[in-house]
């Protein structure tokens, strides 16, 4: 028998070394990011720079919030707003179209199915200039329209679920339910989305985190006045450049919530990201 | 990205003979068994079709214009392509471009695949722990990311001038010149992804055959040479999709080069980190005028997308064999 000890150093401590380095590396810049917001502006050319956190929080956050050249509780309602629409709507089509792909049959479901998989590979982003034209048609310029509807579907997401559901549930479950006289409808709602359940709670917690922290579209298509979180983050940053306790502050506000989903979610979010590597 | 042909098994039609319980019961069996699944799948083809689909196939129309977003458009044919090639500030994004793009992928996927290594030891404690601290910086929007690392840049009193001082290095004026921003700019590109790439790595790694090591370790091969003789090959596939990952968000890198620049869409103020997004940026939607230019400038991108994957996916399938 070999001790738990043993054991443990059979990994030789270097390994250990590197992860703890490495894992130092990755979190130090949180940390850094509450220390500045938490402390007076003049502290911060200290030299040596600060590396404990102040009491200045609330301070630093009272400024961010009277200030009107960021508009920062706005863009927060507006990031909340937008990224839970798109999240419930991209779980709900994803699952109903990866179960029809993994499930039903019906002609041209393969073909169909390659060019999701196709889109998958396409950046989008690169079709921005007539989108924004498109907008203005709309008249969604401004709106939180315009940074919602063109992503209420995910290649990614129907293509996430119809991995899952093709190995979670078995064809017999879906022939009883039949059997029964389910509709179809009825078989999605009450047999698959319960089984799809733990593949779904990943996909909404990534497009909610996506969601929560895309830029370059929200940039061009809305005003300081109306800004998504991020956006809003961005003029204060050029605004304020110079006022780092107050930019701090609200960049830690806006990171945080997000931080915290993540540690309680992060196993499954990790799983997620891995097991999709292996299959795709 | 290979595709299971798994369909499902054929669902028997309800049998001719069986009594229907009501007609009209049975006709909505047979509509909904024919017809739903188009309906399922709708959402994803509308959608996508009028806001991704439609967008792309425009830009390649808009891209044979001289095109005002807000005034007039006349068929060019493909002045503006020709027009880009003797571009000097298409060549000056597209080599900030490549020069930002290598400064990140090269070393973060090297880093990742050393991290994954150690991630991959059989006897390794608080495994969850490591993997949710590497993964972390991924959460955080690149908005964030661009403001804290324009902090730690900061010529004054910023971190690594700090830091530098240690071994006599003068104060860099990081956004100053182009090696400076460029290191900056890929050191935010590489702290927020060089733990995605581990564990898409690491994943990779997993799905490796134990046998393979066994055997090898019975043969007397040391850790270090079934790293290169089994990990490395088996990786091959799993390494190639990273590197198309990493080709498609590094030509299009946008936000971090635009932040640290405090928002200036031409890339400090000799252009010295202006990327080919915020060149697109820049001609389409800056400037509403040249949004046919803009547009020529997108698909050139995606283009330069195509050809560097090809490219990566090649070299790699050969050098590993």
């Amino acid at each position: 028998m070999i001790s738990a000890s043993q054991r443990l150093w059979r990994t030789s401590p270097l390994t250990y070394v590197a992860l703890v380095l490495a894992a130092l590396l990755s979190i130090y810049p949180f940390y850094y990011m509450v220390v500045i917001g938490t402390r007076s502006l003049d502290s911060i050319n200290d030299v040596p720079p600060p590396i404990t956190p102040g009491g200045a929080f609330g301070d630093n956050f009272g400024r961010v919030l009277e200030n009107d050249a960021a508009n920062f509780l706005k863009g927060l309602m507006n990031s909340i707003i937008v990224s839970t629409v798109v999240t419930v709507s991209v779980v709900i089509t994803g699952s109903l179209a990866g179960f029809a792909f993994a499930k039903l049959r019906f002609r041209g479901s393969n073909v169909l199915l390659l060019g999701i998989i196709v889109t998958m590979m396409i950046p989008t982003q690169m079709g921005i200039i007539p989108l924004w034209g498109m907008m203005q048609e709309l008249q969604w310029y401004d709106t939180l329209y315009a940074v919602t509807v063109p992503f209420l579907v995910s290649a990614f997401g129907v293509f996430m679920m119809r991995q899952y559901a093709s190995q979670a549930i078995s064809d017999e479950l879906i022939e009883a339910g039949r059997v029964d006289g389910a509709s179809t409808f009825r078989i999605y709602w009450n047999i698959v989305l319960p089984a799809l359940r733990p593949a779904a709670g990943v996909l909404g917690l990534l497009t909610f985190m996506e969601t929560w922290n895309s830029f370059l579209w929200p940039y061009a298509i809305l005003s300081p006045e109306n800004p998504t979180l991020q956006v809003s983050l961005s003029f204060l940053s050029y605004a304020y450049y110079t006022d780092y306790s107050q930019v701090f502050a609200a960049t830690a506000v806006g990171t945080i919530p997000l931080v915290l989903v993540f540690l309680i979610f992060g196993r499954q979010i990790i799983g997620g990201i891995m097991e999709g590597a292996v299959k795709s | 990205m290979s595709l299971s042909a798994t369909t499902a098994a054929p669902s028997p039609a309800p049998p001719d003979d069986a009594p229907p319980r009501r007609r009209r019961g049975y006709l909505f069996n047979r509509l909904d068994l024919k017809y739903s699944p188009y309906l399922y799948i709708a959402p994803f083809f509308l959608i996508f079709g009028a806001f991704g689909l439609y967008p792309m196939l425009r830009t390649a129309w808009m891209s044979l214009h001289d095109w005002d977003m807000i005034g007039d458009h006349t068929f060019i044919g493909f002045d503006n392509y020709t027009e880009l090639v003797t571009d000097d500030y298409f060549w000056n994004a597209l080599f900030n471009t490549f020069g930002i793009f290598a400064l990140s992928t090269i070393p973060q996927l090297l880093m990742a695949l050393f991290l994954a290594n150690l991630l991959n030891r059989t006897f390794l404690r608080a495994k969850t722990f490591f993997r949710m601290a590497i993964f972390v910086p991924n959460v955080v929007s690149v908005a964030a990311v661009a403001i804290v690392f324009g902090m730690l840049f900061q010529r004054e009193f910023g971190l690594f001038n700090w830091l530098l001082s240690f071994v006599g290095v003068e104060q860099v004026d990081w956004d100053g010149q182009r090696w400076s921003s460029w290191t900056a700019i890929a050191s935010m590109v590489n702290w927020r992804w060089t733990g995605y790439n581990t564990l898409i790595l690491l994943a990779g790694m997993q799905a490796i055959p134990k046998d393979l090591y066994e055997a090898a370790a019975i043969d007397g091969a040391s850790q270090w040479r079934q790293f290169w003789q089994i990990t490395l090959p088996m990786l091959k596939p799993t390494f190639i999709f990273v590197v198309i990952l990493s080709t498609i968000g590094g030509m299009q890198l946008f936000t971090e080069p635009l932040l640290f620049g405090n928002g200036n869409i031409i890339g400090g103020d000799q252009r010295q980190f202006q990327t080919l997004a915020m060149y697109m940026y820049e001609k389409g939607i800056e400037n509403l005028n040249t949004a046919g230019y803009g547009a020529a400038v997108a698909w050139a991108i995606f283009m330069i997308i195509v050809l560097v994957s090809l490219f990566n996916f090649v070299l790699i399938r050969r050098t590993a064999k």
